[in-house]
């Protein structure tokens, strides 16, 4: 019995392993910081190596974690996520004075968003968010120095618990009306009830705020802004997918039978986060201002995948965010370096970029491409697929509007290849010397992009995990 | 015949040469790729024509098909008939000539012929996909480079044009992906020849063909989606202007002719009308802005609106022969207008003005490059002999079998318009070449070997449609009767 349990939930005893390990070096004599990042990030890829065999089915404590496939690809996907942005970070925490907080704050929030994916029963999806949230608002604070910083903590832990308070309240009163808080048996029990949908309601918002749909998006430009770029891209990425992929599941799953009243409010949704992020995106200064903005209209898509409610719209949403990452972390990887080399943060300091640092340039290029949606890029896959699963439902104004859009996002990501290639600039950023670690992730990322669209293999497998919705 | 190699060359082309160093090596191996693309290119048309002479009469030959994103019913299938091997040998002449023209690219060397072979990806691809997935694709893919190649090697307000090219280009695809949405809902396929078999409700029909049309029309400068044309041909450098009037455009008129057209026919005879006044306006209004242009490249860009709208004339008709001549017009087009911005470069970079009221006299100082100038000018008016006038008489005759009095009136003014050309491309050409010798161009170098040789190959081509047009016409014209028996089977209904 107890093997069993050990191997089910092997991906989170790693974790639990890994921030101990980080416990136990800091207890020892003193290190440098290269030293403990290096180990930190073998640590790390071994546990994405590990986390990619001897995985099992299953259920534990009376549904409450549950186990397949599907979302161990998921763990798989956000395990690489953060190694990656582990890599990332070492210009920037190379000099930082408190490295093993970092990485364990950072890691519990991962241990938290395994066990919201496991999560069987709402009670257990809630402490895992709840897990996955309050060490992040601590670590939005690490750029000690900064008052943006500690400003960007307060807001995400604000918001953050304000959405905690409406899921809550939508949890109670789900709770009220059915009786139960387990996963398999609340379908059963809903009937469409008005009480029951005005919690949905409230879950929606609480899960809206998570992943900044608008009208709950306000937090996110400027927690993004002051917050340390390693922590932005945690944020927008790793934060982001983990909630997604348990929103879809939710929604296929225990709100199948009010995918009626869902789809409505998702299509409204999904309209306004695609044209309020990218007309907001149009004007932005600041790189992460402007890849917050890009990221909330990145959502919105995301969100006409969902509302296709079908099995191409929860394959399409989890390959997707496999993509997002992918190609965001490219992106953020580039400007993390910019930034930690040489504190520039804004669109207007990258003009001339080119004469100056060609591959990086290449790299932000291919990286906006794909958030763009150009192809050969995997964004180009992702989007076509998500915007073919809204389409499914035959709604072709959605369909006409998002196909649009796009092209208005396509001129905001032109815009920074414009000023990288094109514009002059007296006092380009100088050549920057990339250290080795960053180098291998942003190469990895690039791999990333193009490979996951044209090898048709990633979308077939997850596909064939699909049905474990 | 192995239909993939003509991607996957230009692709390895493309990959030696990110492994280059130095312009020379560089152009070299770009030069060495897109001659031995064209071999392929002619490998092919004989492959066809050794298939057809032994009595095949598929539709489409040396068809390939893969699983690609088999969840999706999605495969990468290819094939070709006679119209696609025509747009793949005017892509490989095109493409050949601009290698060439660009043979002195000092700036970024590297890349400019990287983003060019990428380029040409793109096309070769678009022309060869039976599967509207793979050919929606390499639509876009031949979009981006584009914006690069007009910002970064560009003249004028390049990032202007650039920006507004890519995001018109974009917008064209966005309604073009909405059209082939609403035929893969429709159809649970994105095959083309699948598509074909099937009865699509005409419903469905007219409420996707805009989508399709427009947005491929937006690529082949339909009215009043033209405004991209002028500034994009006039910023960009040559070879990106050959590229962009020769082959970008006319993979919008593709796109018209094998998706919209081929696959909604219905659709087609209901919104014809309206596809014949736009084209009527692009052609008349193409021709009359020309007249008012100063600049020589600007004149080339508003002419092709004009003769591009041939081509949706040609299309908008609906009988065969009318539609063999929107082929040959896409083809002849591409050609001239290759060979126009091949000539006005070459003057461009030597006297570094293209203002036609600065120049003059050019005939007796490069008599060359006077001589292509004037020959492009030629087939672009349409004089007999050359391309231009075998397209623009077959639209003509296909035009005046369509009996209705509207149509009838439509192909009058297209004709009319051909003597606005005239007046156009005799002043400008007259201007140039002719007249005193302005003295800061007096000792000016004529054509050098690799421009004479860009010149010689698309006067080849144009001389040979022009001279022996029941060749390509022997070539394009099964593919149009498949299309006419789409369309005459909508009639029935």
């Amino acid at each position: 019995m107890w093997t069993e349990f050990l191997v089910l939930m092997k991906h989170e005893f790693a974790i639990i392993a890994i921030i101990f390990a980080i416990m136990l070096l800091k207890l020892g004599k003193e290190r440098s910081n290269e030293t403990m990042i290096n180990v930190v990030n073998v640590l790390l890829l071994l546990n994405f190596v590990a986390g990619l065999f001897f995985n099992r089915e299953g259920m534990l404590f009376n549904e409450m974690f549950r186990n397949n496939e599907l979302f161990v690809l998921e763990k798989n996907i956000l395990n690489l996520g953060t190694l990656i942005i582990s890599m990332q970070s070492y210009t920037w925490l190379k000099t930082h004075k408190h490295v093993p907080e970092f990485y364990m704050l950072l890691l519990s929030t991962l241990l938290g968003m395994f066990f919201m994916i496991s999560g069987g029963n709402l009670l257990m999806f809630y402490l895992g968010l709840e897990l996955s949230t309050i060490p992040l608002a601590a670590v939005a604070n690490f750029d000690l120095t900064k008052r943006q910083s500690s400003e960007a903590a307060v807001k995400l832990i604000l918001s953050s618990a304000f959405s905690s308070g409406l899921l809550l309240f939508g949890i109670s009163m789900l709770y009220g009306t059915t009786g139960t808080l387990i996963f398999s048996e609340l379908p059963a029990a809903l009937n469409g009830s008005n009480l029951q949908v005005f919690a949905f309601v409230l879950l929606l918002a609480g899960f809206a705020f998570k992943i900044s749909v608008v009208p709950f998006h306000l937090w996110t430009a400027d927690v993004y802004e002051g917050a340390p770029v390693a922590v932005t891209s945690f944020l927008s990425v790793i934060s982001k997918g983990a909630v997604l992929f348990v929103f879809v599941s939710v929604l296929y799953t225990v709100f199948k039978p009010m995918a009626e009243a869902w789809y409505n409010m998702l299509f409204i949704l999904s309209i306004l986060t695609i044209l309020i992020g990218n007309l907001f995106a149009l004007r932005q200064e600041n790189f992460k201002r402007f890849l917050a903005f890009s990221s909330i209209a990145q959502v919105g898509f995301i969100l006409i995948g969902i509302t296709g409610s079908s099995q191409v719209g929860s394959t399409s949403v989890v390959y997707f965010v496999l993509i997002y990452i992918f190609s965001n972390l490219a992106a953020f990887g580039v400007v993390s370096l910019v930034s930690a080399l040489t504190g520039k943060e804004s669109i207007g300091d990258y003009k001339g970029f080119y004469q100056t640092n060609p591959a990086l340039t290449w790299i932000l290029t291919i990286a906006l491409f794909s958030l763009a949606g150009v192809p050969p890029t995997a964004g180009f896959f992702g989007k076509f697929f998500l915007l073919m699963a809204g389409a499914g439902k035959g709604n072709w104004t959605l369909i006409v509007i998002a196909a649009l859009n796009m092209v208005i996002s396509f001129y905001y990501y032109l815009r920074i290849v414009k000023a990288m290639f094109m514009d002059k600039n007296e006092q380009p950023i100088e050549k920057l010397s990339m250290p080795l670690m960053p180098r291998l992730a942003l190469y990895a990322c690039i791999l990333g992009v193009i490979a996951v669209g044209l090898v048709s293999y990633v979308y077939d497998h997850i596909h064939a995990l699909s049905i474990k919705f | 015949m192995n239909l993939s190699l003509l991607i996957i060359l230009p692709l390895v082309t493309a990959a030696v040469l990110l492994c280059c160093k130095g312009l020379k090596q560089v152009r070299s191996v770009a030069l060495i790729g897109s001659v031995l693309q064209l071999g392929l290119s002619v490998v092919l048309l004989a492959a066809y024509w050794n298939e057809r002479a032994s009595g095949n009469t598929a539709q489409m030959l040396f068809e390939e098909s893969y699983a690609w994103f088999r969840p999706l019913n999605i495969n990468y299938h290819v094939g070709v008939d006679g119209i696609s091997i025509a747009m793949i040998l005017l892509t490989a002449f095109v493409v050949v000539a601009g290698v060439l023209v660009s043979w002195t690219m000092e700036k970024l060397s590297k890349e400019f012929f990287f983003l060019l072979i990428f380029l040409s990806v793109g096309a070769y691809g678009f022309f060869i996909s039976l599967d509207l997935f793979t050919l929606f694709f390499f639509l876009e893919v031949a979009v981006i480079p584009k914006f690069l190649l007009i910002g970064i090697w560009g003249s004028g307000k390049k990032e202007y044009s650039a920006m507004k090219l890519a995001l018109m280009l974009m917008a064209g695809s966005a309604l073009v992906f909405v059209g082939l949405a609403g035929l893969y809902f429709n159809t649970g396929t994105f095959d083309i020849m699948a598509m074909s078999e099937m009865n699509i409700a005409t419903d469905v029909q007219k409420l996707f063909f805009p989508f399709a049309f427009i947005g491929f029309g937006v690529f082949t400068a339909l009215f009043p989606f033209h405004t991209w044309v002028p500034d994009g041909h006039s910023s960009a450098p040559t070879a990106a202007s050959m590229f962009l009037a020769g082959i970008s455009m006319k993979l919008g008129g593709y796109g018209c002719l094998r998706v919209a057209t081929f696959l909604m026919p219905d659709a087609a005879h209901a919104y014809s009308w309206i596809i014949i006044l736009l084209a009527t306006i692009a052609i008349i209004y193409g021709a009359f802005a020309t007249m008012m242009q100063k600049d020589l490249k600007y004149i080339n860009a508003y002419s092709s609106v004009s003769h591009c709208g041939f081509v949706l004339l040609g299309i908008g008709m609906l009988t065969e022969t009318a539609i063999n001549g929107a082929v040959l017009q896409m083809v002849s087009h591409g050609l001239m207008t290759a060979l126009f911005f091949a000539a006005i470069g070459m003057i461009y970079s030597r006297t570094h003005t293209r203002d036609v009221e600065k120049l003059g006299g050019l005939l007796k100082v490069t008599p060359f490059i006077s001589t292509v100038f004037v020959i492009a000018g030629f087939a672009s008016l349409g004089l007999p002999g050359l391309s231009g006038f075998v397209a623009e008489m077959t639209i003509f005759m296909g035009a005046w079998q369509n009996p209705d009095n509207m149509y009838r009136l439509a192909t009058i003014l297209a004709c009319a318009s051909i003597v606005v050309t005239a007046v156009y491309i005799l002043r400008a050409a007259g201007k140039t070449v002719m007249g005193p010798t302005n003295d800061n161009y007096s000792k000016l170098t004529d054509a050098r070997w690799n421009e004479k040789l860009a010149a010689g190959l698309l006067i080849a081509g144009i001389l040979l449609i022009g001279l022996a047009p029941f060749l390509i016409n022997q070539l394009i014209s099964p593919g149009t009767q498949n299309i006419m028996t789409r369309l005459a089977e909508a009639i029935v209904r």
